[in-house]
């Protein structure tokens, strides 16, 4: 029996720079980045330390997730359970029982926006804090808000691998199908800005205080951003029964450990050269293939330089165009690969190449730069898609377009 | 100087949890990251932490870190002139 | 394909992790709020200048793994997955007190470093250099389910390959605080050998870490075999776990009696047990039940405990006392099913069966 084919039919999205894929795309096309003040955390770094917002409140997020307001839930859930019930509603699925369906969600921090809040009441009186504050603490937690604000009951699984968490979710989903365990899974990561994470990253010195600047000499640090996105991927039996959904495909993913050091990239970038070159593996696909890069692109020194140049070695003299879009959307961290992801699919539905915003120069370090001007028209057929984590957790996307002729 | 730089050595052993070693073990003039005791970014950066909450010493660049904790000497010797200023 | 599990590596409230063996003694804890694991020699396993940043889960989980590697005397797994259901929460706490005290000025980063789930999978790739596939699932009571599933399909994937996979979780006086408040736990201290033998709600809680090295060729050293895993998301009632475990057992091939033995999560708390004497009396009345809770108490990731005991009792073909519910007699234990749930949210199934 040969493996079954993974075909996406449907996303969802909502980050700074637009609550569905339509403003998504308008605001990619537009070249309008989501990263400024912080004004919704309440953060004493507001004023030096700009980020990708998503400038609703927790109440209208809830609204707009068509959550009762009893309901203890973290902004991280809010946020993975609108773009989760989106990526459903492209997909056209009602039926939850129709088939074997999963949820996997990708999250670093999981509701730690609540925990956190918990936690300044209780630290100094341990009787103190509001429980329906920390019940949402895990992980887990926010992946079984959306699996039950879906219906989703045959499998769920959640995934933190530190920046790389939702490219895993994508990997694992399509794993899970082609070995026929589920007939459709919805895969993706959600992330809310925090306290934690934002100071986490500002004690590593690697946030930028102006808007950042991916693969540029001059770059200082990345922007954290927060968001949520969602696909749903099927098998190829269920895809087929409605093939007008068919958006892409996901023919491609590897994942490999850097092992060099808790939280630097090495410096020849041998686990991102290892998880791309797994990717196009699986794809069956050579360097050439490879139209255009969404690259993990974060703006740090470190990443910037060792991405470049493991994608110098795996390509040679034939780098395909690049970009990092977290120029746009900030850092989502356990949302960025399956964020990326979504833009991809942008990408090749509308065969539009978004540019890496704020390059001035060229690292001295590469003898390649990324796209600066949004390039229509193009024919793209395969776009790779990196997530690299702390602790070397590398992912590797490969998504492809799907011609509506092949079914004749 | 000297009894700064002793100070120094009891504070780095704290703060980086190297409770095999003693102060006596820590050359004043070797370096400190990499070849010397062996330390990488992250200590780099909990040092940094040290010296400003410690002694006010604030370091915003890492060509700056670079040179400030090449030893125990250079720590101590812009801990110094940071008092003076 | 057949996966078997080639080495273990065990730390938790009892003297596993030396022994390597179930041990001769149990641990009776008189008094307890929770269990705590005995801490592994951390210096035999793990290199000064590394171990002196990680925090007690991670040494553990360095140790184990490196330890269920020597067992199964492989020396570079072919894919490193763990699961947590909670992860590095003492580095968490400890990042998040003092970013509140310091009101987000000069923060210690190691503390943020070692907070993410996915610390210790990594630690162990970086000790060993392991550029392999390396994951962390963190799904609640199904976090080691989760790991598992992905390294048997690696497996199905990849067949000659051997693969590192483990379940690990800890606790700290404020996590035990705020799931006391929560009311998971019984009011006063317990004797963890009673832990059946209360009234009121809550169970005991614990901690532990649990690696194995899991390998689709047999050495003839093997412990067991994984014949089947499964889990069920938020059953409607018991009737549906019931169908479930049912379907699941015929899944394998209909070919055997059944279970020999059932490892079941019984944790003390009348209402979450409940469920699995009824599983008992539907479907499997006269087999025999064992149970594990009472050594190494309740956690997310406590079906990895369960493994490694029902793998022992396969290899040494022996039950030992202190697990079995009732007294019994053992013949041959060909099959066990681990059946265990958390919360009643996350179910867990394992059929294991003699290699």
């Amino acid at each position: 029996m040969s493996e079954s084919r993974v075909f996406i039919t449907g996303t969802g999205i909502i980050s700074a720079v637009g609550n569905n894929a339509d403003e998504v795309f308008q605001a990619l096309k537009t070249e309008t980045s989501g990263i400024g003040r912080i004004s919704l955390l309440e953060t004493v770094h507001c004023d030096d330390l700009p980020a990708g917002e998503i400038k609703l409140s927790n109440r209208q997020l809830r609204e707009i997730a068509g959550l009762p307001s009893g309901i203890p839930c973290s902004r991280t859930g809010l946020l993975g359970l609108i773009a989760a019930r989106q990526a459903l509603r492209q997909a056209k699925i009602d039926d939850m029982d129709a088939c074997r369906t999963g949820l996997i969600s990708g999250t670093t921090a999981g509701g730690m926006d609540r925990s956190e809040v918990f936690y300044r009441s209780f630290m100094d009186d341990h009787r103190r804090g509001r429980l329906r504050d920390v019940v949402t603490h895990d992980c887990g937690e926010s992946t079984e808000r959306i699996a039950d604000g879906l219906s989703v009951r045959d499998y769920v699984a959640t995934i933190s691998t530190a920046c790389s968490s939702s490219a895993n979710s994508i990997l694992y989903g399509s794993r899970l199908l082609k070995s026929g365990i589920l007939d459709r899974v919805i895969v993706g990561g959600t992330e809310a800005l925090t306290l934690f994470t934002l100071n986490g990253f500002n004690s590593l010195l690697i946030l930028d205080r102006n808007v950042c600047r991916p693969f540029d000499r001059d770059r200082n640090g990345l922007n954290l951003g927060e968001g949520a996105a969602f696909l749903v991927l099927e098998s190829e039996r269920i895809a087929l029964t409605v093939p007008e959904r068919i958006l892409c495909e996901v023919t491609g993913y590897g994942n490999a450990c850097d092992a060099y050091h808790q939280t630097a990239s090495s410096p020849e970038g041998h686990g991102a050269w290892l998880s791309m070159k797994k990717a196009l593996e699986t794809a069956k696909l050579q360097p050439d293939d490879i139209d255009y890069i969404n690259a993990h692109g974060t703006g740090t020194q470190n990443n910037d330089l060792s991405e470049g140049i493991a994608i110098e070695r795996l390509f040679e003299s034939g780098i395909p165009l690049c970009s990092s879009t977290k120029s746009y959307t900030g850092h989502t961290l356990g949302a960025a690969g399956a964020t990326e992801a979504v833009i991809c699919v942008l990408t090749l539905a509308n065969q539009i190449v978004f540019p890496n915003l704020n390059f001035n120069n060229r690292m001295e370090e590469l003898h390649f730069s990324p796209v600066t001007t949004c390039r229509r028209d193009m024919r793209l057929n395969h776009v790779m898609s990196n997530s690299f984590g702390f602790g070397g957790n590398n992912t590797t996307i490969i998504l492809s377009g799907y011609s509506h002729e092949d079914l004749h | 100087m000297e009894e700064l730089i002793q100070n120094l050595k009891h504070e780095i052993i704290e703060s980086l949890n190297l409770e095999d070693m003693t102060p006596d073990q820590i050359e004043s003039d070797t370096p400190l990251f990499v070849e010397g005791l062996g330390l990488d970014s992250i200590d780099a950066l909990e040092l940094i932490v040290l010296l400003e909450k410690k002694y006010g010493l604030k370091i915003d660049t890492a060509e700056e870190g670079k040179k400030v904790l090449y030893s125990v000497r250079t720590m101590a010797e812009n801990i110094i002139r940071h008092r003076n200023q | 394909m057949k996966i078997y599990i080639k080495g273990t590596g065990i730390v938790s409230p009892q003297e596993t992790f030396l022994a390597g063996d179930f041990p001769d003694e149990v641990i009776e804890y008189r008094e307890a709020r929770y269990l705590k694991c005995i801490e592994p020699p951390y210096r035999e396993f793990i290199d000064p200048m590394t171990v002196r940043r990680m925090s007690r889960i991670v040494r553990m989980g360095v140790c184990a793994a490196k330890k269920c590697m020597q067992d199964a005397r492989i020396s570079m797994p072919d894919a490193i997955i763990t699961g947590t259901g909670l992860g590095c929460i003492e580095d968490t706490e400890k990042f998040l007190s003092s970013m509140i005290r310091n009101e987000e000025r000069l923060l210690n980063p190691t503390p943020f470093i070692q907070s993410t789930h996915n610390t210790i999978s990594s630690a162990i790739a970086l000790a060993i250099k392991c550029h392999n596939y390396n994951s962390t699932y963190v799904h609640r009571g199904f976090s080691f389910d989760n790991a598992l599933q992905d390294g048997i399909l690696f497996l199905h994937e990849n067949p000659g390959s051997n693969i590192l996979v483990g379940g690990l979780d800890e606790i700290t006086d404020h996590s035990y605080m705020i799931t006391s408040r929560m009311g998971l736990w019984k009011r006063q201290s317990v004797n963890n050998l009673s832990l059946l033998e209360y009234d009121d709600r809550g169970s005991l809680p614990g901690e532990g870490v649990a690696f194995f090295t899991l390998g689709t060729v047999n050495n003839n050293n093997a412990y067991a075999r994984i014949r089947a895993t499964d889990i069920q998301y938020k059953p409607e009632n018991p009737e549906s776990v019931c169908l479930k475990l049912s379907r699941f057992l015929a899944d394998p091939g209909a070919d055997e009696t059944g279970p020999d033995l059932l490892l079941l999560g019984l944790n003390g708390d009348p209402h979450s047990d409940s469920i699995y004497y009824h599983l008992h009396n539907k479907l499997f009345k006269d087999r025999h039940i064992v149970y594990y809770k009472h050594l190494c108490g309740e956690y997310d990731t406590s079906v990895s405990f369960a493994l490694w005991l029902a793998a022992m009792i396969i290899k040494r073909q022996k039950v030992p006392d202190v697990i079995k519910l009732k007294p019994f007699e053992t013949g041959e234990i060909k099959n066990i099913l681990i059946y265990n749930h958390v919360r009643g949210i996350n179910h867990s199934f394992l059929l294991i069966t003699r290699c």
